[in-house]
């Protein structure tokens, strides 16, 4: 690969151990099962992949977004669901470590980061989604606490998460009005939808969360009044850059499988490699690949250095690389033919999680909004 | 406690491995090299020791090529204290027995209070180093351990025979060596991984330890290729299966 440092190549080489044996023999049966293996998450988080990019300070492994790539590619590899799940709890974690003061950062960063308490991110409502900004959800200032009111659509680990980050409305001056706070598990008047079911993803659970009359102290507030929604969107930069590796990790996957499937099936009188077409269908898999590889680490780099131009990039690199991701496995499934389509070749699965990276972290739509507004922008 | 881990990098036994055509040497670049798996739970017997008493010194030695580094580093990164190298050209080739007084040179000045090694490497499979590095160092050699208790002074464990399982102990300073039945070895993290760099790795060279010169090397006096596999003995059950299928098996003197 390109120009890996030894500590790097190290990195690659743990995580990719560490999916085979810990991930890859499971992510058919979690699939079918909607089985969320926390204690192999907690085995992860005991590796370092609870706060990749979180300062060491407070247990976290104070790796680059470069690194984080070539992790969740590694992970996706073998389990795109659980990776995904993953990445979003190091944007929780990110997070808390980046706009946390120091009291929040050594009181929550040290179960987030080891993944014996896992995070979600509540943005989405039943009745927002694209347009975050006008959320609903009502947190109201009594004294030294809040009391919060709404509900949460579609919210990753929700009723398996010991904290959710809630961006809740304090004042009706759009996205400026939004305040990120912390709700431990447990509070009286947090409770959680029924289990979604849904198209992939499948291992990890997806619920509303409602809030009545939540009551958290004013110190669990992330940031000033009103810094939520930037809280948010900044989460959103390298959690797009996550779910874009999530997305290459898979569709790799698809395309070794498909490499190996045409070597080896028979027809019309020889391997069906020999059929020119099937294998230009490769070579436009392979380059599709490396081309969001290319996007991907571009972005990371343009987070890790604060670049001017990494929310454009990040939103680029999540559209090309979830698009990819999705177009490979596609197609992987189509070259495996009637076997492509059953459960126990593990194809469909990696279908059926790619498609919604598509959607979510910002749909790839907004993703078009985002970059061909920050074109025309004088 | 100080324990000192002998490790070797050896072909991943996940890639295909072949013999130079022209040397009948191993061919070393073909594949991958790795820390041997049975070395790695050499390893995490003496991690495990660490876990629990962190003054435990856990070091690690290696005879090898530049590359040995390598195991070196990732032994380092999950959680070994420091490495040792024997590295020198006039190396390159030597058989169990050079390795083994090589091995014990460099052994003699730790002051290990055990050295633990796999009971027998997966490329060459001699399984005779660690006895003989014992015999070189006048310690008791403890061997084939399935199970094992490092205590002060004292080791124990089962050693699964044939005909039963012992349980043996010996005295420290020893030489241990144990199956792959041992626990399997961990994962490094992250900050193993970041951290190893900065551990110490001692280099040594032959001038630098006392071992006999010895002209003695080995040599490859001829190889052949692995026949290719050919169809297997079908006995067909007529009423005389179990005999006939026992004769095959004293015939090919596999019981
Ligand atoms: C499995 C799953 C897990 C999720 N996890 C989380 C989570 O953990 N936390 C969280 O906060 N959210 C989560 N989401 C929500 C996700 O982020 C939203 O579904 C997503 O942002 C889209 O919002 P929406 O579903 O309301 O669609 P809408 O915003 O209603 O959009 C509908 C369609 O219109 C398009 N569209 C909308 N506006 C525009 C526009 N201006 N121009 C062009 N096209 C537009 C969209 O792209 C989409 O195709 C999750 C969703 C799913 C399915």
């Amino acid at each position: 690969m390109e120009n890996l440092t030894e500590e790097q190549q190290a990195v690659v080489e743990m995580v990719r151990d560490f999916a085979a044996t810990a991930l890859a023999p499971h992510a058919v049966q979690w699939d079918e099962d909607k089985y969320f293996p926390m204690d192999v998450l907690a085995e992860a988080g005991a590796l370092g992949m609870g706060g990749i990019y979180v300062g060491e300070e407070h247990g976290g492994s104070g790796l680059s977004r470069t690194d984080a790539v070539l992790i969740f590619e590694e992970l996706a590899a073998a389990d795109p669901s659980i990776a995904a799940y993953i990445s979003i709890h190091n944007m929780v974690a990110w997070m808390v470590d980046a706009f946390g003061t120091d009291t929040q950062r050594a009181a929550w960063l040290p179960g987030l980061t080891a993944m014996t308490e896992l995070g979600s991110y509540c943005l989405t409502e039943p009745g927002v989604g694209s347009d975050a900004g006008a959320l609903s959800t009502r947190a109201v200032r009594d004294g030294d606490h809040y009391v919060i009111n709404g509900t949460k659509q579609f919210i990753s680990g929700a009723g398996s998460s010991a904290w959710y980050i809630v961006m809740a409305r304090t004042q009706d001056t759009g996205s400026h009005g939004i305040t990120a706070i912390m709700v431990p598990d447990g509070t009286p008047g947090l409770s959680f939808g029924a289990e979604e079911k849904k198209m992939g993803w499948r291992s990890q659970p997806t619920r509303q969360v409602v809030l009545e009359d939540v009551r958290v102290p004013a110190t669990n507030r992330l940031g000033g009044e009103g810094d939520g929604f930037m809280i948010a969107m900044k989460g959103l930069n390298g959690g797009r850059v996550n779910i874009g590796a999530c997305s290459l990790g898979g569709g790799r996957t698809a395309f070794q499988k498909s490499v190996a499937y045409l070597k080896e099936r028979q027809a019309f009188g020889g391997p069906l490699i020999k059929q020119q077409h099937l294998l230009f269908e490769l070579a436009d898999m392979d380059t599709e690949l490396e081309t969001a590889r290319t996007m991907l680490l571009r972005a990371a780099d343009a987070l890790e250095n604060g670049a001017p131009d990494t929310v454009k990039l990040c939103a680029m690199a999540k559209r090309v690389a979830t698009d990819a991701g999705f177009h490979v496995a596609n197609q992987a499934l189509q070259l495996h033919g009637g076997y492509g389509y059953l459960a126990e070749y593990g194809l469909e699965k990696i279908v059926r999680d790619l498609r919604v990276h598509q959607i979510l972290e910002g749909s790839n739509e907004i993703m078009r909004l985002i970059v061909g507004r920050l074109a025309v922008e004088d | 406690m100080k324990i000192v881990v002998l490790i070797k990098q050896v072909p991943d036994t996940a890639d295909e491995r072949t013999l130079d055509a022209a040397t009948g040497w191993l061919n070393r670049d073909a594949g991958d090299n790795i820390v041997d798996e049975i070395n790695e739970r050499a390893l995490e017997v003496a991690l495990r020791v660490k876990d629990g008493d962190k003054s435990t010194e856990v070091v690690v030695l290696a005879m090898g090529p530049d590359e040995a580094a390598k195991a070196i580093r990732k032994a380092l990164s999950m959680g070994a204290d420091s490495g040792i190298h024997i590295l020198d050209d006039a190396l390159a080739g030597a058989d169990a027995t050079r390795t083994a007084a090589v091995l014990a040179a460099a052994l003699r000045d730790t002051g290990a209070d055990v050295i633990v090694a796999g009971n027998e490497s997966t490329d060459g499979r001699g399984g005779v180093v660690p006895a003989m590095v014992a015999e070189h160092l006048n310690l008791p050699l403890v061997g084939s351990l399935t199970t094992l208790e490092l205590a002060p002074g004292k080791v124990s464990g089962e050693r699964q025979g044939e005909s039963g399982t012992l349980s043996i102990s010996a005295g420290l300073p020893a030489v241990v060596t144990v199956t792959e039945r041992t626990a399997e070895a961990r994962f490094p993290n992250f900050k193993g991984i970041l951290t190893a760099k900065r551990k110490p790795v001692t280099t040594l060279s032959l001038a630098e330890l006392e071992v006999p010169a010895t002209p003695a090397h080995a040599v490859i006096v001829s190889h052949n290729e692995r026949p290719p596999r050919v169809a297997g003995t079908k006995i067909v059950d007529e009423g005389n299966a179990g005999t006939l299928l026992a004769e095959y098996l004293v015939e090919n003197r596999l019981v």
